[in-house]
């Protein structure tokens, strides 16, 4: 599973990948190591249905606790030794892993084609190769508080809510100030969200393919900038999202709306098991955005790279998306997966039984840009939303702010 | 404050009678005996200086070759760029802002700290009830991991529901802004390095403690001094050594800061606005954050030299210190000499 923000969680509880020295045996059986992180819903029963079918493989599987976890340990081993033979790549990173495409194995021409294009167009080199096997998406609707919405005497069934939102970022910031004018509580849980939101609806953000850097002069950017810190911060009850605070705040009523890729369902669910408030709107402020979602690779220098390619291939496979969305949620990125009942029919019974499997495929769809992620992409949007949150903690004004950012990105 | 030197009990050593010189004889073994008690105390450290240059030493000097190029860590190569990354680092306004952070969270824990390890050794060195019970307890917030004491704390200065805001709203103050003000963050981290340092450092201190003759305090008593009187006269010179290298080696410490700012909040880069940004949170995102090691490498250097340059002025005040008072060794030495000259 990927959780963008997740990976920022500092909590460096544990995290091991690696060990695979046993690769190998004179009877012709192969142990594969397979490193990802958080969950990816890869669990023993799907593992053991591979090996199953494999009986010359044997495969061990590493999980780290967060994805800053399995980054480090990727950019310290790739290229040298010690990395499992499939590891998982995060998006937010996969700019900075895509610069060394080189060291990492080609997907095999059979599996092409099977993901949606811009998850696939991503995973390609310059020289047209593609390296990763795309796992999960994240397409962004609106969850909300229908308890909370009812009150404040806006619509609150999921179809009223989504026409409501329907619309640019404007119509979802009156909303927001409705809401606000109603209850003199902020709508949405944090200002640096929607920020992102709005960055993952822009195609060259910071930097552009042949290297020219935009991010202090890009008028789209400075116009997000502007947009959150004007409508979103007194909207929001954080800056970002995270923290201790905000973790509690979904249980309590501090705010009514978040914006939700599909993977955000059971991060909500679990901090707030007892409110049963919480529905989901099939729309998304300015059409559709993705957040999150991973790759699995496959380092060229490992012990097993044509068993590794075969592996990661099939869990990758449509059916076996199927499964992991069962079993962690995870939407998947292959095309006829998204298509497959499983998904099309299935429900989520703390969110009201929403439809979240075809609400989640609508948003896929709608998703019509996406940004172009370089390796510093991470650093720009780091600084731009430290400035955000400089202006919600009241530390600088939205000037100062600003010019810090510009001051920051001109270091770099 | 020269009390202890003064009084006649101190002068113990003194007071043996002056061994008569042997005469010389240098006999095979004796030479052999000689050899082995200049040489053998020098071998039996080895061990230590011997996998200090392995796991020590080659990587200070690896990482001073690294900071003088731009390194790419997945490639395992670099170009030599001289002093660039030096003068990057030091043209930053987020490294001296980390410079900041650094000393005022330092002050903020050491000073508290070692003045409250003080007072528990103090209390510790009173016929108490129950004494390995209180000093195990003291040691007890030490032996837990850092990551686990900062959960705790960050769950105590969280900014709408941590516990000391709540009890501040609910006796009608206004709630303290703990991350979003410099001196507060830093106040809040300092409390968790005072949590867990305190207790060791009056540990030490207490250790110290007990090596103070017991007839001084005796003395002192006849003498009609209170408790205060006898710590201030007493006790307190007696530590100076000791104090000396708490100080020292919290210095060391609390200029490499890392876990508890790191742990402060949940993104653990120092804050939007760097306001608990220290100098090793500094060096492992530019690191581990960015991946630009040849940076990274001389921000490590430069913070080696602030750390010998300090330990350097520690030293300097150590000396006068020990010099005019406390230390037992010169003393004696001097003392020795002036005896022989008489």
């Amino acid at each position: 599973m990927a959780i963008a923000a997740f990976s920022a969680s500092a909590i460096v509880l544990a995290g091991c990948a690696g060990g695979n020295d046993d690769a190998g045996s004179e009877d012709g059986e192969i142990t594969l190591t397979l490193a990802t992180f958080n969950d990816f819903g890869y669990d023993d029963e799907l593992l053991q249905e591979y090996m199953d079918e494999n009986p010359n493989v044997k495969i061990v599987h590493n999980k780290a606790a967060i994805t800053d976890d399995a980054r480090t340990n990727f950019f310290a081993k790739l290229g040298k030794e010690g990395l499992a033979d499939i590891e998982a790549v995060e998006v937010d990173w996969f700019a900075e892993a895509m610069q060394y495409s080189d060291l990492l194995a080609e997907v095999p021409d059979s599996a092409k084609g099977r993901w949606v294009e811009w998850k696939e167009e991503a995973a390609t080199d310059a020289d047209g190769r593609l390296v990763g096997f795309g796992t999960d998406i994240g397409p962004q609707a609106v969850c909300y508080r229908a308890d909370l919405f009812a009150a404040a005497g806006l619509p609150s069934t999921p179809d009223e809510v989504a026409s409501a939102i329907d619309g640019d970022w404007d119509t979802f910031f009156d909303l927001a100030d409705q809401y606000k004018a109603a209850t003199g509580k902020p709508m949405l849980d944090s200002a640096n969200s929607a920020f992102q939101g709005i960055v993952n609806q822009v195609e060259f953000p910071y930097d552009e393919p042949d290297g020219t850097v935009v991010a202090t002069s890009n008028p789209e950017i400075e116009a997000a900038y502007n947009l959150v810190v004007e409508r979103g911060i007194p909207n929001s009850a954080y800056s970002g999202q995270w923290s201790d605070d905000w973790n509690a705040s979904m249980a309590n009523g501090e705010f009514a709306a978040m914006l939700c890729p599909p993977w955000m369902l059971g991060i909500i669910s679990g901090n707030a098991p007892e409110v049963t408030g919480w529905e989901i709107a099939n729309a998304f402020p300015n059409g559709g955005g993705n957040w999150g979602g991973s790759y699995l690779t496959v380092p060229a220098n490992g012990k097993n790279v044509e068993a590794a390619l075969a592996l990661a291939d099939w869990l990758t496979a449509p059916e076996q998306q199927e499964k992991t969305f069962v079993n962690v949620g995870a939407f998947p990125s292959a095309v006829d997966a998204q298509a497959a009942p499983s998904i099309t029919d299935s429900t989520n019974e703390y969110y009201a039984d929403a439809p979240t499997g075809s609400i989640f495929a609508d948003r896929s769809e709608a998703i019509t840009v996406t940004p172009y992620k370089s390796a510093d992409y991470f650093k720009y949007n780091t600084a731009l939303q430290d400035a955000i949150t400089r202006v919600f903690d009241g530390v600088e004004d939205a000037q100062t702010s600003w010019d810090t950012y510009v001051a920051e990105v001109e270091a770099f | 404050m020269t009390s202890t030197a003064t009084r006649p009990t101190a002068s113990g050593p003194d007071d043996r009678p002056k061994p008569e010189r042997a005469p010389r004889v240098l006999s095979f073994s004796h030479r052999m005996s000689r050899w082995d008690l200049k040489v053998s105390p020098y071998l039996y450290i080895s061990p230590f200086f011997i996998l200090f240059a392995i796991v020590g030493l080659f990587p200070i000097v690896y990482t001073a070759v690294i900071s003088f190029q731009e390194w790419d860590l997945v490639r395992n190569s670099g170009t030599f760029v001289g002093f660039d990354q030096y003068i990057w680092i030091l043209s930053q306004a987020d490294f001296w802002v980390a410079l900041r952070n650094t000393f005022s969270i330092f002050l903020l824990s050491s000073v508290p700290q070692i003045v409250l390890a003080l007072f528990i050794a103090a209390m510790l060195d009173r016929n108490i009830r129950a004494k390995t019970f209180w000093r195990m307890s003291v040691l007890l917030p030490y032996v837990m991991a850092p990551v686990a004491v900062a959960l705790i704390f960050s769950n105590m200065f969280g900014d709408n529901h941590g516990l000391v805001n709540n009890i501040l709203t609910s006796v009608g103050l206004d709630p303290i802004a703990w991350h979003k003000d410099p001196f507060w963050s830093h106040i809040a981290i300092a409390t968790m390095v005072n949590f867990r340092w305190t207790g060791y450092n009056a540990l030490i201190l207490l250790a110290a403690m007990q090596a103070v003759p017991r007839e001084y305090y005796e003395a002192a008593t006849v003498d009609g001094a209170n408790a205060f009187r006898q710590f201030w006269s007493i006790t307190l010179p007696s530590l100076k050594p000791t104090l000396i290298f708490v100080v020292i080696t919290s210095t060391i410490g609390g200029l490499q800061i890392f876990d508890e700012p790191r742990m402060f909040d949940t993104f653990g880069r120092g804050g939007a606005a760097n306001q608990w940004l220290t100098i090793t949170l500094y060096l492992y995102n530019i690191g581990w954050g960015e991946f630009n090691f040849g940076r990274a490498a001389a921000l490590a250097w430069i913070l080696f030299i602030i750390i010998l340059a300090i330990g350097l002025i520690n030293l300097g005040i150590t000396r006068r210190l020990v010099r005019d008072e406390g230390g037992r060794g010169v003393i004696q030495r001097r003392r020795r000499r002036k005896g022989a000259q008489q």
